[in-house]
């Protein structure tokens, strides 16, 4: 356990320092910074000022050296709009990006997980067709363009919701929904199959001639041992949802760090951006990591003999 | 006394395709192992699921008469038929390494069974399941139920699978091929076990089996099978040695007797090979292969007694 | 998984049925891409200022001339609707071919030669998918400005994982089949049995992955697009027309739903296609 814990930390700080220099390359492609921060009025000496406070002087590998030291320890600099630590800034929008992610996440499961295991113990009838449609349609559902019809529906014409904010947890409910939608077709699908398997399998068998009941073989039995690949993939659907955050608060006016980023694209705040996406790598690492250690306490022939 | 397990003239097909079963009847009696016994492919396992309604979803079965204890199984409703699995009747099954759930202990599965029969509390349950675990040969029975099914050898899962049909004290135990996946030397244990839990417990057993040999030594009765008919039934002792129908008889010639056979003698076989057989076939399925065949043999073969308790399926006199 | 058997025939019952939709749907999809300029009405970059926002033929008030209506600045829908389904295609297609040539090389690459390589290929991959992708191209435009030449590039530079995932399982497991250690006895050098024993046989897994790419990369684009970092304007790509008809939604639903239902329709042909060439080819399996 531990030997694989240690591996995958390395794993992370590869990836994370991979990133890392991804990001700063895609920062400095345009050319110089300083002229973008200056903005389009500044004058030359402006340009220089700007590039000896912002340390854009150095050569370019100590720059890199420099914002690699200082992000391993979790200062990714200021902003340069906002005039604040970024990592200050990335961490006060994270609980709403957090939020977001995970009613997707549950929205997604409770939808999933009982349509999979429908569509596996109806398998090839009506029914079966229908969720597999189903999922086929979430596939293809372009997300955005359902949060606005969403938000026209139920926010405009019915007036249940509200349209943007994060005052209540209504707010989050046709944002996570659209979220949702983008996990659905993966879960469903995996669970129908994971059922499937689970149900013809010889073990299955001895649960029947056991006597057990119906309900007892299909979720004690069957369920658990479909759901293992299950659970995998639902955290790391939950990293694809926080990476994919950003259109969705951008249409429902959620201030997480997806709008962050948005802002920041927007206003050249290169800071900002560096950090969003190292963050959002490395969460999305160690949902992996927790996916696969979650894989080892649901699967006993994992733990070892 | 009615019999414990009454099957008479059970058909079993899939899809209308293929017609695995064909005419299936045999008797087992309280405290009596009856070995149903056949090649591959001839409908054994088959019969036995049917018994026990736990056929894939697309089977079809049908008989005169399907019964346990006097009771009707044929019109019982699935949840029926639930209440007498792993009560009053159980089954095992061939392979034990996939037949138990990876990812509960085997305490938990042995003590689900006795909780969902009888309401037993966990406490009870666990004592029986650890009773049982020692009655079949396993030592340090309190560390097993903890442990997972991978932990264990094939031969401990089986006895796991013995034991765990035991805890309800079931009247009839149904065996399907419960050796063959396992190495020679556990084999033999295995069978000592099931023969002498069946003396002690006065089980009815039918044992299902390819193996000629594991008949002359557990089995009271016979019952073979061929191309999914009971073509021969007898008292063991009485089968071996006057075989009637010509498909036992080239069987029990297959077999090397050390001692009996010559050096240079050929081994037997029956020449040909099991014929597919589908729905409204006429006639013994074993014509093509046997020595004594005629054009009667396409027609309806009739039913011989040989003895008191021996019949055949064939148009020879008996 | 299992490696590619072509199966006899396509599946009966709805499926056939569902596929036939989805290569209508490309079929007509392709014919509006490659026959735009002759297929539209009207101009699709004309303005008329004195015809906005009229209303599409199911709709009162509907003026004969503009089928699906005029949008905000007096363009002709429908006519934007075509040159969009040019842009959406287009963009598909050349994405699936730069992420595939580059996800294809990595994946055979790490799946044929192992160890270390392979090593080397799965961190690329981990890295990839670790990278928020819509963010990151999002930034990269936002820097080096909107060009369709750069869409495609960044977005072939980012969609790869899934083409080099196919291609590496699908080659670990031809390279241990009986067939290739015969080549490799015969003498073949490399190269020999990697295009003529692995290729051919990891060929038809590749084509289904490539449908699901396609109709990832459009709406990728379209979600890009829509934010104002995609397709530079005044082009008509769906996810454009969707963020200028942002403004009118309250008023004006419709300018919002045309185009969505045509980038859902698209998307979802082209997975039903996907998902039929997938049964096809037997290779049901796939992730």
């Amino acid at each position: 356990m531990l030997q694989f814990l240690l591996r995958r930390l390395t794993v992370a700080v590869l990836v994370a320092i991979t990133v890392m220099t991804l990001a700063f390359v895609l920062t400095r492609l345009s050319g110089d910074l300083a002229i973008s921060i200056a903005g389009p009025n500044a004058t030359q000496a402006d340009i220089e000022v700007v590039r000896k406070a912002y340390g854009l002087d150095r050569p370019l590998v100590t720059q890199f050296f420099d914002w690699v030291g200082r992000a391993l320890t979790g200062d990714f600099g200021n902003s340069y709009f906002f005039k604040a630590p970024v990592s200050s800034l990335i961490a006060e929008r994270m609980p709403v990006t957090l939020t977001l992610g995970l009613t997707g996440l549950v929205i997604a499961l409770v939808v999933s997980l009982p349509l999979g295991i429908v569509a596996a113990v109806r398998e090839n009838t009506a029914l079966d067709r229908v969720v597999q449609l189903v999922a086929l349609l979430g596939q293809a559902m372009p997300s955005f363009w359902l949060g606005l019809l969403l938000m026209i529906t139920f926010g405009l014409q019915l007036g249940w919701l509200p349209i943007s904010g994060t005052g209540s947890w209504q707010n989050y409910v046709m944002p996570g929904i659209v979220l949702a939608f983008s996990a659905i077709p993966a879960l469903t699908r995996l669970t129908r199959a994971g059922m499937i398997q689970s149900m013809g399998s010889d073990y299955i068998r001895t649960a029947r001639a056991k006597g057990l009941s119906r309900a007892s073989i299909l979720l004690k039995h069957a369920l658990r041992n479909a759901a293992i690949p299950v659970v995998a993939i639902a955290a790391v659907q939950l990293g694809f949802m926080l990476g994919g955050s950003i259109v969705i608060e951008q249409v429902f006016a959620l201030h997480g760090v997806g709008f962050l980023a948005w802002e920041s694209i927007g206003k050249n705040d290169f800071p900002v951006v560096q950090a969003v996406v190292l963050v959002l790598a490395v969460i999305y690492v160690a949902l992996t990591t927790l996916a696969d250690l979650m894989n080892a306490v649901l699967d006993p022939r994992l733990r070892g003999p | 006394m009615s019999a414990l397990l009454e099957v008479d003239r059970l058909e079993v097909s899939f899809g209308g395709r293929t017609a695995a079963v064909r005419g299936a009847s045999l008797a087992v009696e309280r405290g009596e192992t009856h070995c149903l016994v056949g090649e591959s492919g001839c409908g054994k396992s088959v019969t036995a699921l049917a018994v026990m309604n736990l056929l894939a979803r697309g089977a079809r079965r049908r008989a005169e008469r399907l019964a346990f204890e006097g009771q009707d199984l044929l019109g019982l409703s699935d949840s029926g038929m639930a209440q007498l699995r792993g009560n009053r009747m159980a089954m095992i099954f061939q392979e034990p390494m996939t037949s138990l759930n990876p990812a509960y202990t085997v305490g938990s599965q042995m003590t689900e069974v006795l909780r969902r029969h009888r309401r037993a509390s966990q406490r009870v349950a666990t004592d029986r399941a650890a009773d049982l675990l020692a009655r079949v040969g396993i030592t340090a029975p309190g560390l097993r139920l903890g442990q997972f099914p991978h932990q264990l050898s094939g031969g401990l899962r089986q006895r796991v699978m013995i034991a765990m049909a035991l805890m309800c004290e079931p009247r009839l135990l149904i065996a399907d091929e419960p050796t063959t996946a396992l190495d020679v030397t556990v084999q033999a244990q295995i069978l000592r076990l099931l023969a002498q839990l069946q003396r002690d417990l006065g089980l009815g057993m039918l044992l299902i089996t390819h193996d000629l040999g594991i008949v002359a030594r557990v089995a009271h009765r016979v019952s073979v099978m061929y191309a999914g008919e009971v073509v021969e039934s007898a008292a063991t002792a009485e089968l071996f040695a006057r075989p009637r129908h010509p498909y036992t008889q080239g069987l029990l010639r297959c077999v090397p007797v050390p001692g009996r056979i010559r050096r240079d003698e050929p081994l037997g076989s029956i020449r040909g090979t099991v014929p597919r057989v589908m729905p409204g076939f006429e006639g013994c399925a074993f014509r093509e292969r046997c020595d004594f065949a005629d054009a009667t043999c396409s027609g309806t073969i009739p039913r011989h007694a040989a003895g008191p308790t021996h019949e055949f399926l064939c148009r020879l006199p008996a | 998984m299992n490696v590619a058997t072509v199966t006899a025939g396509p599946r009966r019952g709805w499926r056939s049925l569902a596929t036939w939709f989805g290569a209508a749907i490309v079929g007509i999809a392709s014919i509006c891409a490659v026959f735009a300029p002759w297929l539209v009405p009207y101009d699709p970059f004309a303005q008329d200022l004195g015809k906005r926002l009229l209303v599409p033929f199911w709709m009162e008030g509907h003026v004969p001339g503009h089928f699906l209506g005029t949008d905000q600045l007096g363009r002709d829908y429908l006519s934007r609707l075509i040159w969009g389904c040019r842009i959406s295609m287009l963009i598909g297609i050349t994405v699936t071919i730069v992420s595939g040539l580059i996800g294809i090389t990595l994946g055979v690459l790490g799946g044929f030669v192992g160890g270390r390589v392979d090593d080397a290929v799965l961190f690329a991959i981990t890295t990839r998918l670790s990278i928020p992708v819509v963010l990151v191209a999002l930034a990269v435009v936002a820097l080096l400005g909107s060009s369709m030449t750069l869409l495609v590039l960044i977005l072939g530079l980012l969609l790869w994982d899934r083409f080099a995932v196919v291609a590496r399982s699908t080659t670990m497991q031809v390279r241990h089949l009986d067939f290739v250690a015969a080549a490799w006895c015969a003498g073949c050098s490399r190269f020999r049995i990697l295009v003529r024993e692995v290729l051919p046989n990891i060929a038809s897994h590749l084509v289904v992955v490539a449908t699901l790419e396609v109709a990832l990369a459009i709406l990728l684009e379209a979600a890009l697009s829509f934010l104002g970092l995609g397709v530079p304007p005044p082009l008509p790509s769906w996810g454009l027309m969707i963020a200028e008809a942002k403004d009118y939604m309250f008023f004006s639903p419709w300018v919002i739903v045309i185009p969505g239902v045509a980038l859902f329709v698209l998307v979802l042909g082209i997975n039903l296609l996907g998902d039929g060439l997938r049964d096809m080819f037997g290779t049901r399996s796939d992730p």
